[in-house]
């Protein structure tokens, strides 16, 4: 009779089952307890964080399955979420079919015109890789200011309310639980495809290529499908924008956002999902911080007084990047976990 | 015996170099065959042509009586030839368990959909596989080591984790490119255990490059030897230790004065 120990898998299943122990499913009861609580009990302003939030974790869960899993780098991430944007702004505009159609068709096509561009970038790494994606993203933009029929160019394009049978979600608190829904099942998705089979080959592609190869993996099918299952995330994440936003312009889809949803895979954590789930909680809460910071500097430095404004948060982001690659590459995620060993192991040091 | 790999007249050229030229070989059934050469031969270039990385110039490669000269690393494995190589290449930030899984990887059926749902057909797939490699972990004795990854584990091991990645692919001939390389006598000892056992119990046929003769002479079935991209002998390991031409491909000519 073996002894029992904390955890003590008996079978296969139980050794890779997502809620492994019952400290797991206690903190996630916990978690979604606050969720569902928060639109009652808190600041309306948090409910509009959240919804933020919600829209830039599944655009950097798809780059993060793409760069931090696959090693394949793209600065051209926004331009598949404004493909997403403007082909829900379109389908609900003019073809008036509900949500339900138009958001899988945002990522759909999305996913489509990522793997055209992952074709070409097939023999492609690094450097070259991201000159390649972010000429993507630049001609997207371009595309998207002059094709003025279908984007309604710099005058932006308006979008009606997601419409449950009826019941229009037009404001934050009715996004809010829609919102939070799509964004788990995503990541439900996500956390499945990375952990298993797929996952394996495209960290396989990420580590050794011609040793994913020569096991058996087949290099031109995966990285196509990681810049396909990447660009669905993108579209889908560009779908719920619109719908969030209602008015979409291309000033919200520039090289800048590309830059952010990179600066949230690496603040959170290359190649993990929680990791991304901290990114972009990370990188939507940061300017709140830095104005409150410019204020507070403010009384103190004078010179300050007035002088905070959007340019802040860019140059922070840069600061964060270069902070978190030098001193915790592996973001946010790797603090998280030693917290976690630490207490795991609590009260033993090892 | 039939031979369940033949390698006809490859001929390998990179620009003016030839790394081998007009190179014939036979790897019988459940036989340990052992390729030696000094630097240079063109050992692993012949490893690379039959693995598919490496597309010959001319000949053919034949594996069970299906021509697979020019088929992608990918395609051989599947048909049955798997391999490790000379210097590790194993997914380092990965798992033993997951390095393994990856070699199960093309015997795996599940799609990016189905992985995304996982229910059902895949993870029964998912844990049936598991149970194959815990199986390998098991054979190679490296139980312990099952959830690290592999980047830090010591050299000795990681050799035997590659060799369990090879092993995961249910392979009908392994290519196993100096399984001792870098090794002390104690990880040289265990290494060539293995290997024997691959032979014996599994069945599996072996085509070794190693420059350890005593290994080779030890548990080789049949040698044969390369020197510059050309075969100079072939036979039992007592015959080719004492050829004259492998003698001086290994010592060097005594010039003439």
């Amino acid at each position: 009779m073996p002894i029992r120990s904390k955890t003590f898998n008996e079978s296969y299943y139980e050794d890779i089952k997502l809620f492994r122990t019952i400290w797991i499913k206690f903190w996630a009861v916990i978690f979604v307890a606050a969720l569902a609580l928060l639109p009652y009990i808190g600041d309306p302003y948090f409910v509009y964080l959240v919804n933020l939030s919600c829209l830039a974790t599944v655009a950097a869960v798809g780059l993060n399955i793409l760069t931090g899993y696959t090693g394949l780098i793209s600065l051209g991430h926004a331009a598949f979420v404004a493909i997403g944007a403007y082909t829900a702004a379109n389908l609900a505009n003019h073809l008036g079919t509900p949500f339900w159609i138009n958001l899988p068709a945002a990522g759909l096509i999305a996913a489509v015109a990522g793997a055209i561009v992952g074709i070409p970038c097939l023999r492609l790494k690094g450097l070259y890789l991201a000159m390649i994606t972010m000429s993507f993203g630049v001609m997207v933009e371009y595309v998207v200011i002059t094709w003025e029929g279908l984007t309604g160019g710099v005058r932006g394009m308006s979008v009606p309310a997601i419409s449950i049978m009826g019941y229009k979600l037009s404001t934050d608190e009715r996004l809010y639980f829609f919102l939070i829904a799509i964004t788990a099942m995503l990541l439900f998705a996500a956390n499945n495809i990375t952990r298993t089979r797929v996952g394996r080959a495209f960290v396989a592609i990420r580590d050794r290529d011609i040793a994913a190869e020569a096991i058996g993996v087949n290099l031109t099918y995966y990285k196509v499908l990681s810049f396909a299952i990447s660009s669905f995330y993108a579209g889908v994440a560009g779908g719920l924008y619109a719908y969030t936003m209602r008015h979409i312009h291309p000033d919200h889809f520039t090289l800048l956002l590309s830059i952010q949803y990179i600066t949230m895979i690496i603040v959170g954590g290359m190649g993990s999902i929680v990791g991304s789930i901290f990114g972009a909680v990370f990188i939507v809460v940061a300017p709140e911080f830095i104005k409150l910071f410019a204020q507070s500097s403010a009384r103190v430095f004078p010179v300050l007084e007035g002088r905070y404004d959007e340019e802040w948060n860019i140059a922070a982001f840069g600061l964060l990047i270069i902070l978190f690659l030098i001193f915790e590459p592996g973001g946010l995620y790797s603090i998280w976990n030693r917290i976690k060993i630490g207490f795991k192991n609590w009260p033993f040091t090892y | 015996m039939s031979a369940i790999l033949s390698v006809e007249n490859v001929t390998l050229r990179f620009g003016g170099i030839t790394a081998l030229a007009d190179v014939g070989l036979e790897v019988k059934r459940g036989d340990l065959h052992a390729l030696i050469g000094p630097n240079g031969a063109g050992k692993t270039s012949l490893f690379n042509v039959i693995s598919g990385i490496y597309a010959p110039t001319r000949g053919e490669v034949i594996f069970e009586g299906q021509r697979i000269t020019r088929k992608k690393p990918h395609v051989t494995v599947s048909l049955g030839i798997a391999r490790t190589f000379q210097n590790i290449e194993l997914f380092r930030h990965m798992t033993v368990i997951d390095n393994l899984l990856l070699g199960r990887h093309q015997l795996m059926r599940a799609g990016p959909f189905s992985a995304a749902l996982f229910l059902g057909r895949a993870l029964r797939e998912e844990i049936a596989h598991r149970a194959r490699v815990e199986e390998i972990i098991d054979f190679l004795e490296i139980e312990r080591y099952r959830k690290q990854p592999v980047g830090a584990l010591p050299y000795g091991i990681q050799k035997r984790v590659e060799l369990g990645r090879a092993l995961a692919t249910d392979p009908k001939l392994l290519l196993l490119d100096e399984p001792a390389a870098g090794m002390n006598v104690e990880e040289t000892e265990d290494m060539a255990r293995f290997i024997i056992d691959i032979k014996e119990e599994l069945g599996i046929a072996i085509l070794m490059v190693e420059h350890d003769m005593g290994v080779v002479m030890d548990i080789a079935d049949r040698v044969t030897v390369l020197d510059f991209g050309v075969k100079i002998a072939d036979g039992a390991p007592n015959e080719v230790q004492s050829n004259p031409r492998v003698i001086q491909a290994y010592l060097g000519e005594e010039e003439q004065m």
